[in-house]
């Protein structure tokens, strides 16, 4: 049984509109590498240009932080779920629509 | 003040009803008006009379009072919190109505701190609702704070959320967090003493345009109510000390799965502004550190060859041959269109196969911005005629068409 990996609303327009993939992974930084094989156009959402994983972007394993685990390398084993959790801001009145990347 | 770690398991703690209404005698019993008013919850042994008194005295501060504030201060001026401040320089718009529930139609046009409490001020006459018609800036934050017990953030945009955190963790005050996209919320209580902050959990914002904050944007009206009324319970439970508290823990609000998820939070040692050794001891400027100068993350300034509504209409009219590419998403061509070529913006690169380069090209969208990505995008890629709509479909509606909607 593969591990899930839940994708936020925010970032499902770079992901197919997909909630989530499934994947075979051993660690956390494996499945968020075939999640942006997948979908490349996640892949700058996610990291910066050196690979590190953005500072507004947190994944858990589970209910638990993995920089609070082994950052990437922690270890998922079959049946996990990671959760990807972006940064929203919005509250009082979100702005019409309008998209600004070109890519 | 302080509210103590301790209460939150569900011990009361007699001082603090007496610490929370500090700069004035503290209220010790209700009316007979209050006591029926409030007799849902005085019959209650979780609230009961202990739990409304703290309630009659606490002071609470709502930063926003848009989708997140309606229903917050809605329901903490029904619950019968004392004192109530609202933060918000912002009027009412029409569209604000779909999802902003403490104001009506004729509200329109007027000042949202004055309308709210009015509305407030209907619901339950006996609390004091003291109104901030300003921005919340580093400037006036911690003297806007501090003759508050809690803060709640319903703000709409980085720099503020940051800001409120800051200000929060520099007087020690719990911050009850919630925040929205689309149809998901999430939702926890920053800035109590040894739980988390808004800084532990996110660093540093997303650079301006990264993150979609706007695209795509909307909201379905519901979710900040659901989302706002989350905010007042976890508001009502700091207050009169009851329950566990949502300290550490990240709720997560899906409205169209109908889900809600649970993650761990944790205070971070090296945290900037809460951490064992902060390096942040004052405010600083929270647009900068966003990278942001305005209200929100501004588009890209393209430069590019413009055409305004009147002058398109008249070479339409004049039969010239122009060919009108809608850069807009589907569902907006949906509620109104100019009878252009759709090809969403994001589906352009791939898809710009079919546009014909030798023809004169007039790009539109909604205000103008995308449709000068576009033309910006199309000019690097070798158009040469090609035009963007000045103002959009917004500016053809007031100019030219008044029968096409704006939204």
């Amino acid at each position: 049984m593969p591990v899930k990996v839940i994708i936020p609303t925010p970032l499902r327009a770079y992901a197919g509109k997909r909630e989530f993939a499934e994947f075979n992974a051993t660690t956390v930084g494996q499945a968020l590498t075939s999640l942006t094989s997948e979908f490349a156009d996640l892949r700058k959402h996610l990291f910066t240009e050196d690979g590190k994983l953005r500072s507004f972007v947190n994944v858990y394993v589970n209910d638990e932080d993995i920089r609070y685990l082994s950052k990437e390398n922690t270890p998922i084993k079959d049946g996990d779920t990671i959760s990807i959790v972006p940064s929203i801001a919005g509250g009082a009145d979100p702005g019409p629509s309008e998209i600004r990347k070109l890519q | 003040m302080t509210i103590k770690m301790a209460a939150l398991t569900g011990t009361a703690n007699p001082t603090v009803a007496a610490t929370l209404g500090a700069s004035s005698a503290p209220a010790t019993s209700l009316t007979n008006e209050e006591i029926l008013r409030y007799s849902r919850h005085l019959i209650m042994p979780e609230v009961g009379m202990d739990g409304q008194l703290r309630l009659k005295n606490a002071k609470v501060l709502l930063i926003g009072t848009g989708g997140l504030g309606a229903p917050l201060g809605l329901y903490l001026a029904a619950a019968g919190v004392g004192k109530l401040g609202l933060v918000d320089f912002d009027v009412v718009d029409v569209t604000n109505l779909q999802r902003q529930v403490i104001f009506g139609s004729d509200d329109v046009g007027k000042s949202k701190a004055q309308a709210a409490k009015a509305r407030l001020s209907n619901l339950n006459p006996d609390i004091e609702i003291v109104t901030f018609e300003t921005k919340l800036t580093s400037d006036n934050a911690l003297a806007l704070f501090k003759d508050f017990d809690i803060i709640v953030d319903g703000t709409d945009n980085f720099p503020t959320r940051y800001l409120v955190n800051d200000a929060c963790i520099l007087l020690g005050k719990p911050n009850v967090y919630g925040s929205i996209f689309r149809f998901e919320g999430q939702i926890t209580v920053f800035g109590m003493p040894d739980g988390p902050c808004y800084r532990c959990l996110y660093p540093e914002p997303p650079p301006p345009g990264l993150v979609p904050s706007c695209a795509e944007g909307g909201v379905l009206g519901v979710l900040p109510g659901i989302v706002g009324s989350m905010q007042a319970m976890e508001t009502i439970k700091l207050v009169i000390q009851r329950g566990d508290s949502l300290v550490g823990r990240l709720l997560l609000f899906d409205a169209l799965a109908m889900k809600f998820r649970e993650l761990k939070l944790r205070k971070n040692p090296g945290c900037p502004v809460c951490g064992d050794h902060p390096t942040i001891t004052e405010l600083i400027d929270y647009y900068q550190f966003c990278g942001v100068r305005g209200e929100e993350a501004p588009g890209p300034d393209v430069q590019v060859p413009e055409i305004t509504p009147k002058e398109l209409k008249s070479r339409l009219d004049h039969g010239d041959d122009l060919f009108i590419l809608d850069v807009r998403e589907p569902h907006e061509y949906q509620i109104c269109n100019l009878n252009g070529k759709l090809i969403p913006l994001g589906e352009l690169p791939r898809r710009v196969h079919e546009l014909d380069s030798s023809r004169e090209i007039v790009a539109h969208c909604r205000s103008g911005k995308r449709s000068a990505e576009a033309v910006d995008f199309l000019k690097k890629a070798g158009f040469r005629k090609i035009l963007n709509l000045k103002g959009g479909i917004l500016a053809w509606s007031d100019e030219v068409d008044p029968t096409v909607p704006k939204y």
